[in-house]
């Protein structure tokens, strides 16, 4: 894919090109609001929760599966378990701890999640490619994923957007988007409230209010509708009222790149 | 009893038999690496390995052909990629197949727990509606006696061994771990025997803020290996070598090479010498 945009030059807006990942990225941390309680993982959703701290969420909590509860880590972390995150840390605590009674319990206010594979009803494969037993690509697995998608009040997934991971029928299922339909969460004893958001280096896709089937609600500056559908792999729902994202401003790619740059 | 002082190979020998199901935690930090190395030396066969997350030292005891069986929740190399070597096992039964049995980390964990607790079986809101459900993840589902509320069940798990790295130990045998603490505890305490090594053994342990101790009787073997969780990396005394992780890639990309490297950096190498690119 050789998308790069070009933002507009207006005042406060950035003349430089920027990419399609960095574009993604600053939509992911726009999408955290100051204050919340946010589940991270490593790569992508951690580098825009930082984003978001370092620009308009300076109270972000940032926690990571390792038990680093309140990590506020200077330059961004290979794993989620770095000695950076314990040493800027609120608190740390055990792995059984932070999934039973952090996560399992509600106190996670959005969690991060990217996959291989999505469904339109943002139901998540990390697990494999191919048959289980026979796999073309055996995945890494679930890891924290699956009690990520039950527990936390709204899941925010972050993934590019191409045809081999918009996919009309996952190959597994490792964590519950909205299962087989809108009623599903709750017949499954799932507390939290599910996927508010897919953010992808295309667009913005968001549950339909009553089918929950995902649906384009926005274009990034550059793209066009019919790149968005060419790369699903199903029908896809548009939204009557198809907005462009703004381009992230001089600010926020200022930020980004010096949190890439301050990578360990 | 209080666990004995003894020297890495010894422990292993003593400890870690053929076809034991053995798990060797640390959750990104105090990753037992130059135990999992010495296993790897004695050529151990046939052991059923437990770790929420395989990391690099499973990639290695995997391609070695140790493993005849692996109970994990997430394989990757964290932050870089694929465990080659894991995928090879499983994708083309290369050195030999291996037979999965997979959670999620809260399911695993909660396996931990339910050992460590002396249960039959942990509890968890968890599993519903995945595909994990169905698969070779020993997972059932219960009823809340109380509320009726559906939950999951996964069954306790008894390690034969557990293996550890932690920072401090004394001459009693008390071990201390601090920092990202992982499930260690809970392996150590599900475990039927438990082998610990240590950055430093020391007159007297002061006690560290958050740090865990866990007493000389519950552990039955400690060896002091300093520098034993490298690539990893042990809190108050060294960083985690992130270049090792990304270089990793590479080199366990191919057969060959991964055997050269091994060969040179783990087989060949005198005992708790931790292997660096």
């Amino acid at each position: 894919m050789s998308l790069t945009n070009r933002a507009g030059t207006e005042p406060g807006r950035t003349t430089d090109s920027y990419t399609p990942d960095e574009m993604m990225t600053v939509a992911a941390a726009r999408s955290l609001p100051d204050g919340a309680v946010c589940f991270v993982g490593i790569g992508a959703p951690s580098t825009a929760a930082n984003l978001a701290r370092a620009t308009h969420s300076p109270r972000l909590v940032l926690v990571y599966e390792s038990g680093t509860i309140g990590a506020k880590p200077a330059w961004l972390p290979l794993s989620i378990g770095d000695g950076e995150l314990a040493d800027t840390a609120d608190s740390v605590v055990s792995v059984p701890e932070i999934f039973n009674y952090w996560l399992q319990a509600g106190r996670i206010d959005v969690g991060f999640l990217g996959a291989a594979q999505i469904d339109r009803l943002a139901n998540l494969n990390t697990t494999v490619i191919g048959d289980y037993d026979d796999p073309e690509v055996r995945l890494p697995g679930a890891g924290g994923a699956p009690e990520i998608s039950a527990s936390c009040r709204q899941v925010i997934v972050m993934m590019r957007h191409s045809r081999r991971s918009f996919v009309d029928r996952l190959d597994f299922r490792t964590s519950v988007g909205f299962g087989d339909g809108p009623s599903d969460r709750r017949r499954l004893g799932l507390t939290g409230g599910g996927p508010s958001v897919v953010i992808t280096d295309l667009g913005l896709l968001h549950p339909d209010p009553r089918s929950c089937e995902l649906t384009l609600t926005h274009l990034h500056p550059g793209v066009v509708l019919d790149q968005v559908v060419e790369a699903t792999g199903w029908p896809l729902a548009v939204s009557a009222d198809l907005r462009t994202t703004d381009p992230p401003t001089a600010f926020e790619l200022d930020h980004l790149r010096r949190l890439a740059a301050a990578r360990q | 009893m209080m666990a004995r002082l003894t020297s890495l190979p010894e422990a292993v020998a003593e400890l870690v038999g053929d076809g034991d199901c053995v798990a060797l935690e640390g959750f990104t930090h105090l990753i037992p690496f130059a135990a999992g190395h010495e296993i790897i030396r004695q050529r151990r066969r046939d052991l059923s390995l437990v770790r929420l997350t395989p990391d690099l030292v499973y990639d290695q005891m995997i391609g070695m052909g140790c493993a005849r069986k692996l109970i994990f929740s997430w394989g990757g190399n964290p932050g870089v990629g694929s465990l080659h070597r894991f995928r090879d096992a499983v994708e083309r039964g290369w050195p030999a197949s291996l037979e999965l049995e997979e959670h999620s980390h809260a399911g695993l964990t909660n396996r931990y727990v339910a050992g460590a607790s002396g249960l039959p079986f942990g509890v968890l809101r968890g599993y519903a509606g995945t595909g994990l459900m169905e698969q070779r993840s020993s997972v059932a589902r219960v009823r809340c006696p109380f509320t009726g509320e559906e939950l999951a069940a996964v069954p306790a798990l008894r390690p034969d061994v557990a293996v550890i790295h932690a920072q401090q130990a004394d001459r009693d045998g008390n071990v201390q771990i601090w920092g990202i603490t992982g499930v260690q505890k809970e392996a150590v305490l599900a475990a039927t025997r438990s082998l610990v090594t240590v950055e430093e053994v020391v007159d007297d342990l002061a006690l560290r803020p958050g740090g865990i101790v866990l007493p000389s009787w519950v552990v039955t073997a400690v060896a002091e290996v300093p520098g034993g969780a490298q690539p990893s990396y042990a809190a108050g005394y060294s960083q985690r070598d992130n270049g090792f992780y990304q270089g990793w890639d590479a080199i366990s990309r191919d057969r060959e090479r991964f055997q050269a490297w091994m060969q040179t950096n783990v087989v060949e190498r005198a005992s708790h010498a931790a292997g660096r690119l």
